[in-house]
């Protein structure tokens, strides 16, 4: 919760500075007394990771930026001019590479914490959108990456991706024409595309300071969902908190160095080892695995128009859930009923993932548009009625109580809620 | 009903897996097999051979380099470390037996020299008209990237499997099975005139008529050259070509990982004394 500041300046300069701008109070107040739930599981520690991400692909993007040629004849040459005489190029290239799919990662299971817990319920709706938001522009500008390498699926995901514009009857093919710059994908949209690729993350940025505030006015959600309802339900974010960040941070980037120093390209396609050829179209058309959920319910839909409104829609809906969740309780913890069908949910969009890299014939098409319209299903019919036929089980009194419970579930320790001195 | 529903999702999915795979099987004809090879640079402390580096160069020099390009190469990274391991010397020497288009000098007209170790690469044609003009029409493609613009594919479990156990070597097995692949047709089998039939490449009809028949260079270093010698050595050096720094990333993820093991436990323990203090 936001309350009145308890930073005290420590020194001269210190006092001369909050009187200034007191940033040294920001931070205080927000990352270090700030009072956090004390339940907090390792689900919360992916806000972290993310802001490490987004730092982390900003810092590797602007290095290869000062080696990379936007130019479609000159464009797949500067890559490998990058992975073979930039000192660390490699590395960097790979980092970037790689840190775009972590990233995802982080984010999906990010928000997937947010679905199990309720975190988009009132008071947070504002919040939740901010990161609806963030995550359209992560897979703008994700996809406009994508396209930088000039490769053939490069060429090839862009081409698709732009024509989905001339869907949109009587203005379609003048906004698709605008968006390349010209009569197809070439060297304009290349260089477009670098622009914004360069742009978008850090309107990211100032939209994640958005998040984060938003986020700080309310207060963390909680794994049990209830309310903070006083001080000793809370812990101060350093050092509590700050350290397990670090650490679950830290066990994040095990995975990423794995796949950056021992199989960097697994998650890319070998297609894009191929310099784009417009006379050439590869076999079968994918975009990086992070997309191809919408890829799937982009080629469920029988008609050009329809898979387009419907892959917008699968976003446009999420805007919507937190008044489309009629339950009063957050966190299906409590909620056995829901429990089910988020894990459903969760099979139904692992299952659209796979189905996006499959061609869109036969039994994968079958299965797509069950899929697809399974998901809408869910946020439109499954989520309101929920909220209303629902049992859920009785709530904890407060966040204390339900910490304490479990510790003594686990026979720890006293019943004293302060922090003791000297623990195990 | 909740049972009900996650078992008719679970029997579309089924369906639709099981009707998706036979649709695919179908489409493409038999499933392509592509045998699994052991290579020295494959694993977590996977490493060059030199000398397979080299004999492929050979393999590449003598008889790739008549037809495919390697433009993305400098000769210099020849002497690089983590290659071939020619001296400096050598990849001069060898940059010095091509002639190189260079200019305009002072009266504005271009010339040519020999290659020096900063130069590129000779391509065997002038630009890709050419190459097509003279090779029916197919373009033979560069060979920097082709050991990572190749891949085998491999079903569900798979590639599930592959993320974990750090397997990296699809384009080379699958070059080493397209180069040693060629065979006579089947008897059923339809080959259009100028093919060759390939047990590999997707299809089964490659442009490429067969490079590579036993003895065809001659080893410095002795070693008798059979087709799928040469096969894997010219593969290993592709793969090089590909990715010049694989000992150099493989050598510091190593070290990173041993940072971050330790790094993470530190971290650990820290984390359980801080929130020790708590009662719980």
């Amino acid at each position: 919760m936001s309350g009145p500041s308890t930073y005290v300046p420590g020194s001269g300069f210190a006092r001369w500075l909050d009187e200034r701008l007191p940033v040294v109070r920001l931070m205080h107040d927000s990352f270090g007394e700030f009072p956090t739930p004390r339940n907090l599981n390792y689900w919360w520690t992916f806000g972290g990771i993310l802001t490490f991400f987004l730092v982390a692909q900003l810092v590797t993007g602007v290095v290869l930026a000062m080696h990379y040629t936007a130019d479609a004849d000159l464009a797949f040459g500067s890559i490998e001019h990058i992975m073979r005489n930039v000192n660390y190029g490699w590395l960097i290239r790979y980092a970037h590479a790689v840190g775009a799919s972590m990233f995802f990662l982080a984010v999906y299971i990010h928000i997937f914490r947010g679905l199990y817990y309720g975190s988009y319920k009132a008071p947070r709706e504002v919040l939740w959108i901010l990161g609806v938001i963030i995550y359209i522009l992560m897979m703008v500008t994700a996809f406009m990456g994508y396209v930088l390498p000039w490769g053939q699926m490069s060429f090839w995901a862009a081409t698709v991706i732009t024509n989905l514009f001339s869907a949109f009857p009587l203005v379609g093919e003048s906004i698709t024409e605008w968006l390349w710059g010209g009569f197809s994908v070439d060297d304009a949209t290349l260089k477009r595309f670098y622009a914004l690729h360069y742009l978008l993350p850090f309107m990211i940025f100032g939209v994640v300071i958005l998040h984060i505030w938003a986020l700080h006015v309310p207060g963390s959600n909680n794994p049990a969902g209830i309310a903070v309802r006083d001080k000793q339900d809370t812990l101060p974010f350093t050092p509590y908190y700050a350290v397990k960040d670090g650490f679950a941070l830290v066990a994040f980037l095990i995975p990423f160095a794995w796949f950056v120093f021992y199989n960097p390209n697994i998650l890319g396609h070998t297609d894009n080892y191929i310099l784009a050829n417009p006379l050439s179209t590869p076999a079968h058309i994918v975009p990086e695995w992070y997309l191809l959920p919408f890829y799937a319910i982009l080629r469920a839909i029988p008609s050009k128009l329809g898979g387009v409104l419907a892959m917008f829609a699968s976003l446009g809906i999420l805007v919507l859930l937190p008044w489309l969740d009629t339950s009063r309780v957050r966190s299906a913890a409590f909620r056995p009923l829901y429990r089910q069908f988020f894990w459903i949910f969760v099979a139904d969009c692992v299952v659209l993932g796979y189905l996006g890299s499959q061609p869109p014939e036969g039994g994968f098409l079958i299965a797509a548009r069950i899929c697809t319209a399974y998901y809408f299903v869910h946020f439109l019919v499954i989520l309101p009625l929920l909220g209303l036929i629902e049992t859920p089980r009785p709530l904890p009194e407060s966040i204390t109580k339900a910490v304490l419970a479990k510790s003594a579930d686990r026979g720890g320790g006293q019943p004293a809620a302060a922090p003791a001195g000297g623990g195990g | 009903m909740i049972t009900a529903l996650k078992g008719g999702l679970g029997a579309a999915l089924f369906a639709g897996l099981v009707a998706g795979g036979a649709t695919r099987a179908g489409a493409a004809g038999e499933a392509i097999h592509i045998e699994l090879q052991n290579w020295s640079f494959a694993g977590v402390f996977g490493r060059f051979d030199r000398g397979e580096l080299q004999r492929g160069y050979q393999v590449y020099a003598e008889v790739c380099s008549a037809c495919h390009s390697l433009e993305y190469l400098y000769y210099r990274n020849l002497a690089d470390p983590g290659g071939p391991g020619f001296t400096e010397a050598e990849a001069g020497a060898i940059a010095a037996g091509f002639e190189v288009s260079d200019g305009p000098d002072e009266d504005g007209e271009m010339f040519t020299r020999p290659a020096l170790p900063r130069d590129r690469f000779a391509s065997p044609f002038a630009n890709d008209e050419e190459a097509r003009a003279i090779n029916g029409g197919a373009l033979p493609p560069d060979l920097s990237v082709i050991a990572k613009a190749r891949g085998i594919e491999r079903g569900f479990p798979w590639w599930l499997i592959d993320l974990f156990t750090g397997y990296q070597e699809q384009g080379a097995d699958y070059l080493y099975a397209l180069l040693s692949g060629y065979e006579d047709a089947p008897a059923d089998f339809a080959l259009q005139s100028g093919m060759q039939y390939n047990t590999a490449f997707p299809g089964h009809q490659i442009a490429m008529p067969a490079p590579l028949s036993d003895d065809l260079v001659e080893y410095a270093d002795g070693t008798p050259a059979t087709v799928s010698q040469m096969a894997r050595d010219v593969t290993a050096f592709l793969m090089w070509a590909a990715e010049p720094k694989l000992e150099e990333r493989k050598r510091a993820g190593f070290q990173v990982m041993l940072f971050l093991a330790v790094f993470a436990t530190l971290l650990y323990l820290t984390k359980k004394k801080v929130w020790s203090r708590l009662d719980h």
